[in-house]
């Protein structure tokens, strides 16, 4: 059958546009990777949100908040399929009677095409990739990844862990984690020191949404009254080890510091998931606040191909309660673009969206101010590509050779040609590119994206051929 | 690397192996969590060498790519743990074996 | 304006390289304009198949010189472009298809030349243990194989550089005027003066001709290819089979590279191709059925390269007739990699005294004008 719309991801932004769809009688099938809905806030919401959980009290209310979201989701009538993993998605040519997108996933070994009239992409994001020397080490991992280990099995880094980094979500975790009776080394801040000098021209505008100011500093203040040692102004962070991490080293204004460490977990804030829209050549524009790409997208959530949606974090970063109401949003945006939504009730039900987004997004500002991406010099050795163990020198000797297209270097060196599509080098090729050609970070844009968005076996790319049979 | 809450220990477990081991898992978690827990690592790389341990946890490293039930290249981040499953690290480079 | 140009090369892929690069080394002044960046269609789109195995006879004589100078490309281009001679094969898969083959190789044995010859499936098995028996046997051709696409446009560019050819890129030519005895090129946003031009512009040779008053019926092509992840070496040779899609090898890197001219879509725009994956997974049956192991590994990347294609599938090699002081050199139809060195040296021929020894009636742009008179 054609769905009016597949939607692909079942985290905040997904289940909402899910549930407003439905409750406009239109036929939606959700994709998601995971094996139960929330996407990575919400992970593992319904499981530990059980009655009497400890853990879903120490995850917080608005963790808790997920466990609604997700039973309203399950029962809207959605066609849910879970660990679908999405690997390609085309629109059917210019010969067809109706648009309508194709969308190919895997499922249990099994390609099948998936037929809708619209598509909804709402596929979050990831963290910020920063190369620094050793972060390839066993032992290394990000904030997010540890949090996830806690919200899908329950499970604490053993010992002491030092984590390193800026942003909310690692002083989240780390208040989640001395909440939870894990035990914290230390706390190495990398955000610049002048906090109150750049964060003070947004703090009246963060302050329209003060509780969950009141929450950030709460958080901070909890762990200062643990002792916890807090060290800010960090640079040049190492990790070293043999086969393995064992020990850190970094700066800070003080001098250069060292110390044993079995796990160290890092966050340098989050960037949208583009590799679906990049590949499908949807306009891009660079946020210089966030510094990562976007989609280009009208006041309904559509790309700059018709017929395709984006919401969430995937849109830019914004937080759960956001990717809520960007969620609402495209929903009506979908339903109006197949009209079953006048004009008028359409703009009516965008102004009450928007106003809702904008309240989600009033500390933002302050957010983006406050912790921006980190822009130390990354030495000659650090590796950069992760799958072609491709070093920062080997990118800039090919930066400097020819033009300023990172598909030039991605043809040059293989960076990016790797499993992972280049989402965890991209940014960083394109960074030394900029630099490399003294030009702004903007104008270098990012390589082209090749298909399959997941890695497929060969085998399952000829069970396609034999579904379609 | 990681050790489970009283609540997780607790809670319904399967059983899965871990390169021939059978070890207890805890329903919800992932093969590339079972494999820090016992191993530390998921794979060497196959241009280096290098160990390579989950990075991301959630299917956009790449550095967990594991064997699952005899299944090379998985993302084993990817992959909640089923009773029976079989989880082994990828060491090097893929071997090709002609039938 | 500039001036001073002997040679204005249009296209930076192998064989606009390659040409300038020849061109150069015999003392003209070569500026090359590049639409986009060397090497950025087909060129990196490639297989990078270094065949003489199964060609057309025209193109024969430029093969066999071809594989001579790949032996030693370090010669021409200071690196040896990641060829190994690792040797081609093609399957017979059934009695109509041995009988083909055989009958080429009397052909060609009768012509002269001996580069092919037919093993049994013994000694099949022996150079591609890895795949499944059952094939009646091949043609193969011991001193074919492959290069390393991006290092092969690495070299032909630096040799470029080194030899003083102007490399200009970002310069999509728009507008093509010849006054007397000179061609003036405007390309992106400069003009380009020289008495002779060469097109090599691959798949957008078509629209250079038609700017410089050549019509040309040529069509498009978009093979697609998939790379898989990388495995421990286990395949020798480069493996096609006669009659069926399949075109498979494995890389210096590890990954093995699957085509066989399935052919994806191009884009509205016309400008670029995408790939078709319902068409590639239909084409997947003959390489399951030599190397069902291929299965199991996974797909890491596909790619649907543009390139233009002639009628004959013969390459439009040669001065234009309509237009004075044009070469082409385009339209290989997939399957050019292999003559870059000897197509270079044929151009650099024409170029430098507008004679040549090889015979290029085969590839003559007249088979191909269209009636219309040139606008």
């Amino acid at each position: 059958m054609i769905f009016d719309t597949a939607i692909i991801g079942a985290g905040p932004a997904g289940m909402q546009a899910a549930c407003d769809l439905r409750a406009r009688e239109l036929s939606v099938i959700v994709l998601d990777e995971q094996p139960a809905p929330g996407g990575q806030i919400w992970r593992g919401v319904e499981r530990n949100c059980q009655p009497g959980s400890e853990l879903a009290q120490r995850l917080g209310a608005e963790y808790r908040q997920g466990a609604g979201v997700a039973r309203s989701f399950r029962a809207c009538g959605a066609d849910y399929r879970p660990l679908s993993r999405v690997w390609q998605i085309e629109e059917t040519g210019p010969d067809a009677t109706e648009q309508c997108w194709q969308v190919f996933v895997i499922r249990e070994g099994q390609a099948e095409v998936v037929e809708a009239r619209r598509v909804l992409l709402a596929i979050g994001a990831q963290e910020r990739p920063v190369p620094f020397p050793g972060w390839t080490h066993p032992g290394v991992m990000t904030v997010g990844a540890a949090q996830i280990m806690l919200k899908s099995g329950g499970l604490l880094p053993e010992g002491p862990v030092w984590i390193c980094g800026a942003g909310p979500l690692p002083l989240l975790y780390a208040h989640q984690l001395r909440k939870l009776g894990g035990q914290i080394a230390g706390f190495l801040d990398t955000a610049p020191r002048d906090t109150v000098r750049r964060g003070l021209p947004h703090l009246s505008g963060a302050l329209r949404d003060w509780k969950s100011l009141a929450k950030g500093l709460a958080w901070q203040a909890g762990l200062r009254a643990a002792g916890l040692r807090r060290e800010t102004g960090v640079r040049q962070l190492r990790a070293e080890g043999k086969d393995r991490l064992e020990r850190i080293r970094w700066e800070t204004p003080e001098g250069e510091k060292t110390a044993p460490a079995g796990v160290l977990l890092i966050h340098e804030g989050l960037v949208p998931s583009v590799h679906p829209t990049l590949s499908l050549q949807c306009e891009h524009t660079w946020s210089d606040a966030q510094q990562s790409l976007r989609p280009v997208l009208d006041a309904w959530g559509e790309t700059t191909r018709r017929g395709l949606f984006v919401a969430g974090d995937a849109a830019g970063i914004d937080g759960a309660r956001a990717a809520l109401a960007k969620g609402t949003l495209a929903a009506v945006g979908i339903a109006r673009s197949l009209d079953v939504l006048s004009e008028a009730k359409a703009k009516q039900a965008r102004a009450a969206g928007d106003r809702a987004l904008s309240k989600a997004r009033a500390t933002r500002p302050l957010l983006d101010t406050l912790y921006p991406a980190p822009e130390g010099k990354i030495s000659d050795d650090v590796i950069v590509c992760r799958c072609e163990e491709l070093t920062a020198g080997q990118i800039r000797a090919a930066a400097g050779r020819g033009s300023a297209d990172p598909n030039r270097v991605k043809s040059e060196t293989r960076a990016g040609m790797g499993p992972c599509q280049g989402r965890q080098c991209g940014y960083t090729v394109a960074r030394l590119i900029a630099e490399a050609h003294d030009m702004p970070r903007a104008e270098v844009g990012f390589h082209n994206i090749r298909p399959p968005l997941k890695p497929v076996s060969v085998g399952e790319l000829a069970s396609l051929g034999k579904a379609k049979a | 690397m990681f050790r489970p809450l009283p609540d997780s220990s607790e809670g319904p477990t399967v059983t899965v192996f871990v390169e021939g081991q059978p070890v207890e898992a805890y329903v919800g978690e992932t093969a590339a969590s079972v494999l820090l827990r016992h191993l530390g690592t998921a794979r060497t790389t196959s241009i280096s060498e290098s160990p390579r341990a989950p990075f991301c946890m959630m299917g956009c490293c790449f550095d967990c790519l594991a064997e699952i039930d005899g299944k090379g290249s998985t993302q084993s981040c990817l992959e909640p743990v089923r009773d029976g499953m079989t989880i082994a690290r990828q060491m090097s480079a893929r071997k090709v074996v002609a039938r | 304006m500039r001036a001073g140009a002997d040679l204005i090369v249009i296209g930076g892929g192998l064989h606009g390289l390659s040409a300038a690069l020849q061109s150069a080394r015999r003392g003209l002044r070569v500026v090359l304009l590049e639409g986009a960046f060397t090497g950025r269609h087909a060129s990196g789109a490639t297989a990078a198949g270094v065949r003489s195995l199964a060609r057309a006879v025209e193109e024969l004589p430029l093969s066999l010189e071809a594989q001579a100078q790949w032996e030693d490309m370090t010669a021409l281009v200071g690196d040896d472009c990641g060829f190994h001679a690792v040797g081609q094969v093609q399957v017979a898969m059934d009695a109509e298809a041995k009988a083909r083959i055989k009958a080429r190789i009397a052909r060609l044995k009768a012509a002269g030349m001996h580069h092919e010859s037919w093993i049994d499936p013994d000694r099949l098995a022996e150079l591609v243990p890895v795949m499944q028996p059952g094939a009646l046997g091949a043609a193969y051709v011991a001193l074919d194989g492959s290069a390393d696409p991006h290092r092969t446009i690495r070299a032909f560019r630096a040799a470029c550089l080194e030899a003083d050819v102007e490399i200009l890129e970002n310069r999509p030519v728009t507008w093509l005027g010849r006054e007397e005895t000179h061609w003036t090129v405007v390309a992106g946003g400069t003009s380009h003066v020289a008495p002779t031009i060469v097109n090599a512009a691959g798949a957008w040779g078509r629209q250079i001709a038609r700017l410089a008053g050549d019509l040309l019926n040529v069509g498009i092509k978009n093979s697609m290819m998939i790379v898989t992840e990388r495995c421990e070496p286990c395949l020798g040779p480069v493996v096609s089979a006669q009659n069926r899609k399949l075109s498979f090898k494995q890389t210096a890197d590890g990954t093995f590279l699957i085509g066989g001219g399935v052919q994806g879509r191009l884009r509205p725009d016309g400008d670029s191709a995408s790939v078709d994956f319902g068409a590639l997974s239909g084409a997947m049956s003959t390489t399951l059925a030599l190397f069902p192991w291929v299965a199991d590994l996974r797909l890491v990347r596909a790619w649907a390269g543009m390139e233009a294609a002639t009628a004959d599938l013969l390459p439009v090699i040669g001065p234009s007739a309509r237009a004075p002081g044009l070469i082409h050199a385009f339209g290989f139809s997939g399957h050019g990699f292999q003559l870059v060195p000897s197509v270079g040296r044929v151009i650099a021929d024409l170029a430098e005294t507008g004679r040549t020894r090889t015979d290029l009636s085969a590839f003559d742009p007249g088979r191909l004008a269209t009636n219309r008179k040139a606008a």
